[in-house]
């Protein structure tokens, strides 16, 4: 690869030589002609390809680097020596005008920006009030009998969400109770009242962790398949076809699968209650030197139904916030590769950031009422 | 037969966000004609057949249906129109989850108090005008591409709609069974007097079925040309049109002249 400048007159001749290939760096324009020795002023770029062999890209790329140079400095590039399909390639490359313009948007103001953003926060929040709003709608029309509920999508979901996702709440709730009673065997055993863990073990799986690890693996486990779903169906315009029949999509397609996880929320719940409680009487066991008869004993002691119903209701609500904020992101997917991905991480993150503030929202409410 | 048009399209804009992508667009679609919505790729034809079945909202302007503002109008005068109007997608836009049958009895169910019994033998029959008999139970994955898009014009035409509206519905379908799509959709017009409207750049098939065409200018965003494909070819309103319909050049991507040899010298 070789380029040697020479100026004949006003005229600049570039003598390219040798292979250029994309392998090889290849040389600037600019500087090689810069670097040229002082001479008469230009006014015309010219080249010789006699010893030119193999090339391409990387030729290209220099002829159109020494293309803008001219135009830049009002000079003429001369193509005459340049092999035809060279030529040809060159006028393809410039045929189309760049629409820079249209892209140019002014830079707005730090103030304009938040601005922005707050007001596209807002609109998403009455998108979402207005979806589940939707919902709502649709679940008083299925009440007073004007829609039909897709069967077999409910039982669907149902299906998914009872024996196919068993094993998964199984394990992390057995864990979840096992560290609970670690927890307790180390600092309640310092008071000597390691006796206690099976309250803690009890009150801590019925009240909190029982629903909330359930619904942060069913946010992660089926609002992501939720999004999903409806997502590749948007993108697919399945979502398009109910809505030019004048069929809803929300009675058709979020209905069964929010009413399938509303329904199966308070059982998984009762079970990973149950599963965890199995784990902390194995620790309490092994580790505290305590019966399975005292631990069920000081378990039920203190332990009351209103323990075990508040975090059975905390369930069923989670279960409501998973179905909707997974159906919401799936029906919100946007229409490029990457859209569904993205529809399934936010109704995650959607889900499980709802959660939270649901639980703490509704033990707040409870402390406030005495449950 | 009723006077009014079809559909009336009136000084429709059509936007993304804020940018204007086609404006100052209006036509008729008249009874029972085949009209082509025509232009290069990313022109905005399917932009308008969006907003032709109101899946967008113009950013100004109105569309008629039957003589009625079909952006105005209430949900149940709006949910009354689209029950009159069927649509082919693309890619067909079956619904993955039911089968054949399922996808063209749906809207039957929806819209009737039909019996199972006569809406299944609704549904066999939609399905073999189409060709697709005994394909009842199959689900859309199961089926070719050909298929996919035969069993979804079985479903657009469930509801006997008035007006049927066809977004590129050769695309992706080999020459062959894209001549038989243009042949069944020329059926359909001659048989049930629908009104057919089809977005298409391909063509072959648009001189094959179209009785009038609009054509769409990306550069322009705006239509620069309306009537009979053959009129237009013969008489170009527009070099572009000209270059499109004859295939010279891509008029898509209008190639613009070489700027390289127009540059002058400063010297």
């Amino acid at each position: 690869m070789r380029a040697e400048i020479r100026q004949d007159d006003h005229t600049l001749i570039a003598g390219l030589a040798g292979d250029w290939e994309l392998e090889n760096p290849t040389p600037r324009f600019d500087r090689l002609v810069e670097a040229r020795a002082p001479g008469q002023p230009l006014r015309a770029v010219a080249f010789e390809t006699a010893e030119l062999g193999r090339w391409d890209s990387s030729l290209l790329t220099f002829l159109l680097q020494g293309m803008n140079y001219c135009e830049a400095h009002g000079l003429e590039f001369r193509e005459e020596g340049l092999p035809e399909n060279i030529a040809h390639l060159l006028a393809l490359a410039r045929a189309v005008p760049e629409k820079a313009a249209e892209r140019q948007e002014p830079a707005a103001s730090l103030l304009a920006r938040l601005g922005t953003k707050g007001l596209s926060s807002f609109d998403a929040f009455l998108v979402s009030v207005a979806f589940v709003g939707e919902v709502a709608a649709s679940l008083t029309r299925l009440l007073l009998r004007r829609v039909r509920l897709r069967w077999r999508d409910f039982w669907v979901v149902v299906q998914s969400n009872g024996s196919g996702a068993l094993p998964i709440v199984t394990l992390i709730s057995f864990l979840v109770g096992l560290i609970i009673a670690f927890l307790g065997a180390v600092v309640l055993r310092r008071f000597g009242a390691g006796y206690y863990v099976s309250y803690l073990v009890g009150y801590g799986m019925l009240r909190e962790m029982g629903a909330l690890m359930t619904g942060i693996i069913m946010s992660g486990r089926t609002g992501a398949a939720f999004a999903a779903e409806l997502g590749s169906m948007k993108i697919t315009e399945e979502i398009d076809a109910y809505e030019t029949l004048g069929l809803s999509a929300v009675d058709h397609l979020v209905l069964p699968r929010v009413l399938g996880l509303f329904v199966m929320m308070p059982l998984l719940t009762i079970y990973a209650m149950f599963v965890g409680i199995i784990g902390g009487l194995l620790v309490s066991v092994t580790l505290l030197d305590l019966t399975a008869t005292q631990f069920i004993g000081g378990l039920l002691t203190p332990v009351t139904l209103a323990d075990g119903l508040l975090g059975v209701f905390k369930g069923t609500v989670f279960g409501l916030i998973i179905g909707i904020a997974g159906c919401m992101r799936g029906m919100q997917t946007g229409s490029d590769a990457g859209a569904v991905g993205r529809s399934a991480t936010s109704a995650v993150v959607t889900g499980i950031t709802l959660i939270i503030v649901a639980n703490a929202i509704v033990d707040w409410l409870s402390a406030l009422v005495g449950v | 037969m009723r006077e009014t048009a079809a559909i009336e399209v009136r000084e429709l804009t059509m936007a993304y966000g804020g940018r204007i992508v086609m404006q100052d667009l209006s036509f008729q679609v008249r009874r029972g004609e085949i009209f082509v919505i025509m232009g290069g790729s990313g022109g905005g034809k399917s932009t308008l057949l969006k907003h032709l079945i109101g899946l967008k909202k113009p950013a100004g302007g109105a569309i008629l249906f039957d003589g009625e503002d079909f952006g105005e109008a209430g949900e149940a005068a709006r949910k009354g129109m689209l029950r009159r109007m069927g649509v082919l997608y693309q890619n067909g836009a079956l619904w993955s989850g039911l089968t054949l049958a399922e996808n063209v009895a749906l809207p039957i169910e929806e819209y009737t108090e039909l019996p199972p019994e006569a809406i299944a033998e609704v549904v066999s029959l939609k399905l073999a005008l189409v060709g697709l008999r005994g394909f009842e139970s199959y689900y859309p994955v199961e089926i070719s591409g050909g298929m996919r898009k035969r069993a979804a014009l079985a479903r657009a035409v469930a509801l006997d709609p008035e007006v049927l509206f066809f977004d590129e519905p050769s695309s992706g379908l080999d020459p062959i069974t894209a001549s038989r799509l243009d042949d069944l959709i020329l059926q359909l017009r001659d048989s049930f007097g629908t009104t057919i409207v089809v977005v298409s750049h391909d063509l072959d098939s648009i001189f094959k079925i179209a009785d009038r065409a609009v054509f769409l200018d990306i550069e322009q965003k705006t239509m620069t040309a309306l009537g009979p494909p053959a009129d237009l070819r013969e008489n170009p309103p527009s070099e572009e049109v000209h270059r499109f319909l004859t295939r010279s050049g891509d008029a898509a991507d209008r190639s613009v002249p070489d700027r390289t040899r127009e540059r002058t010298p400063a010297s």
